[in-house]
């Protein structure tokens, strides 16, 4: 016996747009159908821990008062962008800590027809004196005035920060980085956005913050995932078609952003997925050149090239030349967001960090169809919010 | 001077306008928001540090999409001033992915934001090229 975590059951809703359906909805849908994946009933859970970014605190007594009030411990996630790994960690250490033998974990959002994300800010007050206020002493509103804190601006600024740190020039490497993404996302079903797209389309599409123009910026969409996970030593008194279907978490990680010169001026996405991914190797015991797919946060165009790097997928300073030889399509060495990631799949916040873990298990027990990375038997998802949150899951199917 | 009023704290109007930072007197550390304790050593000590006007751009954007309320187009900048990164807008400029190249030199330079009913003038500041 020993003190490893499977996920048994998982499921995620096909991301878009439900007018008719509240984030309950979809986070019942998926929880049950989770359940049902791995051939459990709520009653068997120990612990649930749910995300919903946008919706006021509460929504997993609120998913509970509808599929199940058996009266276990709940936790109500928020970490930005990594609420749903987040989600997805709390139910692996209760299980590891011997508390509960099954626990699941739901992430939820409703975001079609959001407009962008950390844009907005309070108003300056005309007219009347000026008042310095907050921890800035500003005046009035600081956003395109002191530059900008907005999402699509900063993931753009880390982009051309990485290019200019290592002497590259061609900016075109981000809408290239698009163009395969919405090429994968024609062979998901589950995707917000299943067209592909050529360069141009991209390059020439409204522009939002140079150079990520709107495709090349995470899709707002409505959708849910959940995830059931189930100790090593339970696992084993369950039937092999279910032992054979569970996929080991052989590293389950969560880092913050340590202080560096610039840190609060320029986010860094850099130092704490780094992090991340060397203590998730370590654990794994698992090198990036073993992994067979990854799912990492494409939150923009410009995001995916600096995680080439800080995921080791690559040499340091190497994530153009890497993407460039085609490393990152499905049918290269290292298959990247085969899903068509957050810029095709969609983006519904607390829903990503589980809907990653849900792609990479679909390949690793060989159920994807059309778009199954042959023969996948390691694989990550990665997740980052900003504030900052990385979360990395090292994922192995179980060889039975 | 008494109807001006700097944008934000750490903006030092008068002749040689220029930023003033809260440096952690243990490790140094440059802080431009009112500090609880330093988020590098969590020492407890700051001293004000003058910070350059001349810097480099590290890095930059051009926004054209924002919330109702914010200006747009305008350039967006990360510039090493001398060792201590500031954001700022790069000002004085197309918002041109022509006009703006990384690796710019840039200095500090100030703009009237507007004033308030008192006549009291909001003053802002950007990088223009150097
Ligand atoms: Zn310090």
């Amino acid at each position: 016996m020993s003190d490893d975590v499977w996920i048994l059951g998982i499921y995620m809703t096909k991301f878009g747009k439900y007018p008719d359906r509240d984030t309950v909805d979809l986070a019942a849908e998926a929880v049950l159908a989770a359940l049902k994946d791995g051939g459990v009933s709520m009653k068997d859970m120990g612990v649930l821990a749910a995300g919903c970014l946008m919706d006021a605190p509460g929504i997993a007594q609120r998913i509970q008062k509808q599929i199940g009030q058996t009266g276990i411990p709940a936790y109500n996630v928020s970490n930005a962008c990594a609420t749903g790994a987040t989600a997805l960690k709390t139910a692996i250490m209760t299980v590891k800590s011997g508390e509960a033998d099954f626990g699941l974990a739901v992430g939820v959002e409703k975001l079609a027809g959001a407009g962008l994300l950390g844009g907005a800010g309070k108003s300056g007050k005309a007219g009347a004196s000026w008042e310095p206020q907050g921890r800035f002493g500003e005046v009035m509103e600081t956003e395109g005035r002191i530059g900008t804190s907005g999402m699509p601006g900063t993931f753009a600024q880390i982009g051309m920060e990485y290019l200019h740190t290592y002497g590259a020039t061609d900016f075109d490497v981000f809408a290239k980085i698009s163009e395969k993404n919405h090429f994968h996302s024609t062979l998901n079903p589950l995707a917000a956005y299943t067209k592909a797209m050529s360069l141009d389309q991209i390059k020439n599409d409204i522009m939002i913050a140079y150079p990520n123009t709107r495709p090349m910026c995470s899709a707002n969409c409505d959708g849910a995932a959940a995830a059931v996970v189930v100790s090593d030593a339970k696992l084993k008194t369950l039937s092999l078609e279910q032992q054979r279907r569970a996929i080991k978490v052989s590293a389950s990680v969560l880092t913050t952003d340590p202080y560096e010169e610039a840190c609060q001026v320029l986010p860094n996405v850099n130092t704490l997925t780094r992090n991340a991914a060397k203590i998730a190797y370590e654990r794994a015991g698992i090198g990036p050149e073993d992994l067979d797919l990854v799912e990492l946060h494409d939150c923009f165009a410009t995001a995916e090239l600096v995680h080439y790097d800080n995921l080791m997928l690559c040499e340091e300073g190497g994530a153009v030349d890497f993407f460039e030889s085609g490393a990152t399509w499905r049918t290269g060495k290292t298959p990247v967001n085969v899903s068509g990631g957050l810029q095709s799949k969609g983006h519904p916040i607390a829903a990503t960090g589980i809907a990653n873990i849900w792609e990479i298990c679909h390949h690793l027990r060989g159920e994807a169809g059309p778009r199954q990375i042959e023969g996948a038997k390691v694989g990550l998802a990665h997740v980052i919010g900003l504030g900052s949150a990385c979360g990395i899951h090292v994922l192995e199917r179980s060889g039975l | 001077m008494s109807n001006q009023i700097p944008f934000v704290d750490y903006l030092v109007l008068g002749d040689h306008p220029h930023l003033v930072a809260n440096e952690c007197t243990a490790c140094g550390a440059r802080f431009f928001d009112r500090r609880n304790a330093c988020a590098g050593c969590s020492g407890t000590e700051f001293r004000k540090a003058d910070v350059a006007t001349d810097g480099e751009i590290m890095s930059f954007t051009i926004v054209t999409f924002a919330a109702p309320g914010v200006p747009v187009p305008f350039v967006s900048a990360i510039v090493n001033c001398q060792g201590t990164s500031v954001r700022g807008n790069i000002i004085n400029v197309e918002p041109s992915p022509e006009s703006v190249t990384m690796g710019q030199k840039v200095t500090l330079a100030t703009y009237p934001l507007g004033a308030d009913e008192n006549g009291v003038e909001a003053i802002g500041f950007g990088f223009q090229p150097a």
